[in-house]
């Protein structure tokens, strides 16, 4: 008895040693910034040479939400982050489901959805900004070649068009993480209960309705929610692509809050913004938690 | 009949996706080895009648490359290694203590620290920067390489203490208790028994930070100004938005920002498969 609690007091003492450096650093580099961030959203701040705070309240909160520039970029942000993440699901899945079938050259394809994978988001924009250039790009070139359009089109300055663009170059990116993590899923899924239904008679599309899309939800939700955080805050892809244009058609949430801090100087409003982003986030992380780690089950 | 069919329509689709992969990438790799006349030629050269490895002499070799573009890849380049590989080592050995107390010792408040830690992962960097940019900016830290290794510890630390905590999880309790009848005390059987079968866990968390922090962009554009302290993403971002611009130039910037992550990824393919689910699904 003496000596399983001089053990468990080691293990205490160890334990907050081990883990003391991270708890400092996370808490200083990650926590503090929040709460600093939400205490700068309750001031109006004027910076350069007048540098000067006023407290406001929520002052900058009620600002947004009665700015329709406010509610255009949330409709805006929304429409990036479900566009793309339906679109990278369905192709994900897709993809993983081909693999899965083992056709000619499946394992080079799976290493092949590496690559766009590992290219740097930044080289990945700057890619295709090139692509869709109006006077030298590829896509111009390929579709007037095969007589699709007359005259080259200056597609990134068009407001209905470029965000779609960046919904493209996003998805090349983004499809090979969740066609990976959803091969990995189905290869180790059960063969025999698909066996079984099958010698019960259901036909092909029953038995992925239901029973392999049911075994894969968990590796879908989870796919589904980190692109969904990713994708709601996008900022580089959009920055190098389109820089928010042509005609704010581009600006989303991140971008917003940039433009307000860094571009006009309004750091509260910037800074209330921020804060609105991270308890977004925040309730997107504890729903996932929440998912991982199921109430009966141990950490 | 059905089966050939069949086999014949997934060839198909296989082809299509590997097209979807490696045009924009082939279109790339041309357009860093065209010249700038043909890369500015209408219909378009799809295969360059001269293809040059100039813009990659300017760019790799100091004495050739005098030009703004191949001067700023060279340096900047060097700036994200050194960036990227302090982040790295820093987040493995913070990380990696942190997640085994977290998984295997028993200690106040364990769990909800484990959470919290968790949760931080997800925070995006704008919600952090506005503060970080004025502490950068008061304490002279604005536009050196340290404020980017301090600032990519935010993603980097929770990161590593994740992926590692999935895979300490994996080992069995066993071996330890074993190590611990022996006589070894905690530190010793963590240095001598867990780290050695922990070396694929740790290359796949180094990979994976190494990775990110290579990627980085946002902290970079926000906290540093010239090339002293600005990594490869942003010196291709600020070429990008120019009107004149050395497309080639670029090309290549971006190949060769590209290729350290992509060969890291193909060699430690396994790696990268087992980490995306450890790090995605619980291990």
């Amino acid at each position: 008895m003496q000596r399983k609690r001089t053990l468990a007091q080691q293990d205490s003492i160890v334990g907050f040693a081990l883990i003391l450096p991270s708890l400092i650093i996370i808490l200083g580099i990650s926590l503090q910034p929040i709460v600093s961030t939400l205490y700068l959203s309750v001031f109006e701040i004027q910076r350069g040479i007048n540098a000067q705070q006023t407290f406001v309240g929520l002052g900058n909160y009620a600002a947004l939400l009665s700015d329709p520039v406010f509610w255009l970029t949330i409709r805006r942000t929304l429409y990036f982050t479900i566009v793309s993440v339906g679109l990278e699901l369905v192709l994900g899945l897709a993809i993983a489901q081909l693999i899965h079938s083992h056709p000619p050259g499946w394992q080079f394809l799976r290493t092949s959805l590496i690559i766009p994978w590992a290219v740097p988001t930044i080289v990945n924009g700057t890619m295709w900004r090139w692509i869709y250039n109006a006077d030298y790009g590829a896509l111009n070139g390929i579709l007037f070649q095969l007589g699709l359009i007359e005259k080259y089109i200056p597609w990134l300055t068009k407001p209905d068009v470029a965000m779609n663009l960046v919904i493209l170059a996003d998805i090349w990116h983004s499809v090979p993480f969740i066609a990976l993590i959803l091969q990995a899923a189905l290869a180790t899924l059960p063969a025999d209960l698909e066996e079984a239904a099958a010698v019960d008679g259901a036909n092909a599309l029953q038995r992925f309705w239901l029973i392999r899309l049911p075994l894969l939800r968990p590796a879908i939700l989870v796919a589904l929610i980190i692109r969904t955080v990713e994708a709601f805050r996008a900022f580089d892809i959009i920055y190098v692509i389109t820089n928010g244009g042509p005609a704010n058609s581009t600006v989303t949430i991140s971008f917003l809050t940039y433009l307000e801090t860094f571009s006009f100087g309004h750091v509260g409003r910037g800074s209330a913004l921020s804060f609105l982003i991270s308890v977004f986030t925040l309730i997107m992380a504890f729903i996932y938690i929440r998912m991982l780690y199921r109430p009966e089950e141990k950490l | 009949m059905k089966k050939t069919l069949r086999l014949v329509l997934r060839s198909i689709l296989v082809l299509l996706v590997l097209m979807f992969i490696y045009l924009p990438v082939a279109w790339l790799v041309i357009s860093s080895t065209s010249t700038r006349s043909e890369l500015l030629s209408t219909p378009i050269h799809w295969i360059p009648q001269q293809p040059t490895f100039q813009n990659y002499i300017n760019i790799l070799s100091p004495a050739q490359g005098t030009s703004e573009v191949a001067k700023t890849f060279r340096i900047t380049l060097w700036n994200s290694l050194l960036v990227a590989a302090s982040v790295t080592v820093i987040a493995l050995v913070f990380g990696s203590l942190a997640s085994y107390a977290l998984i295997r010792l028993r200690f106040p408040f364990r769990q909800p620290m484990l959470i919290g830690i968790l949760a931080t992962r997800m925070i995006p960097e704008i919600s952090l920067v506005i503060p970080l940019y004025l502490f950068a900016t008061r304490f002279g830290l604005f536009n050196s390489p340290a404020i980017l290794i301090i600032t990519y510890l935010s993603f980097a630390l929770p990161f590593a203490i994740w992926l590692m905590a999935a895979f300490f999880d994996t080992i069995p309790v066993e071996l330890e208790d074993a190590a611990r009848i022996d006589g070894c005390n905690r530190l010793e059987t963590l240095w001598r028994i867990i780290l050695p079968i922990s070396a694929p866990g740790l290359v796949s968390t180094g990979l994976f930070v190494f990775l990110t922090a290579w990627d980085e962009f946002f902290f970079a554009l926000i906290l540093t100004s010239t090339v002293s302290a600005k990594t490869v993403p942003v010196a291709i971002a600020e070429f990008t938005g120019r009107y004149v611009v050395d497309v080639g130039g670029m090309m290549t910037g971006g190949v060769l920002a590209a290729i350290p992550p992509v060969l890291l990824s193909l060699i430690f393919q396994r790696y990268i498969v087992s980490g995306l689910t450890a790090g995605a699904v619980k291990g």
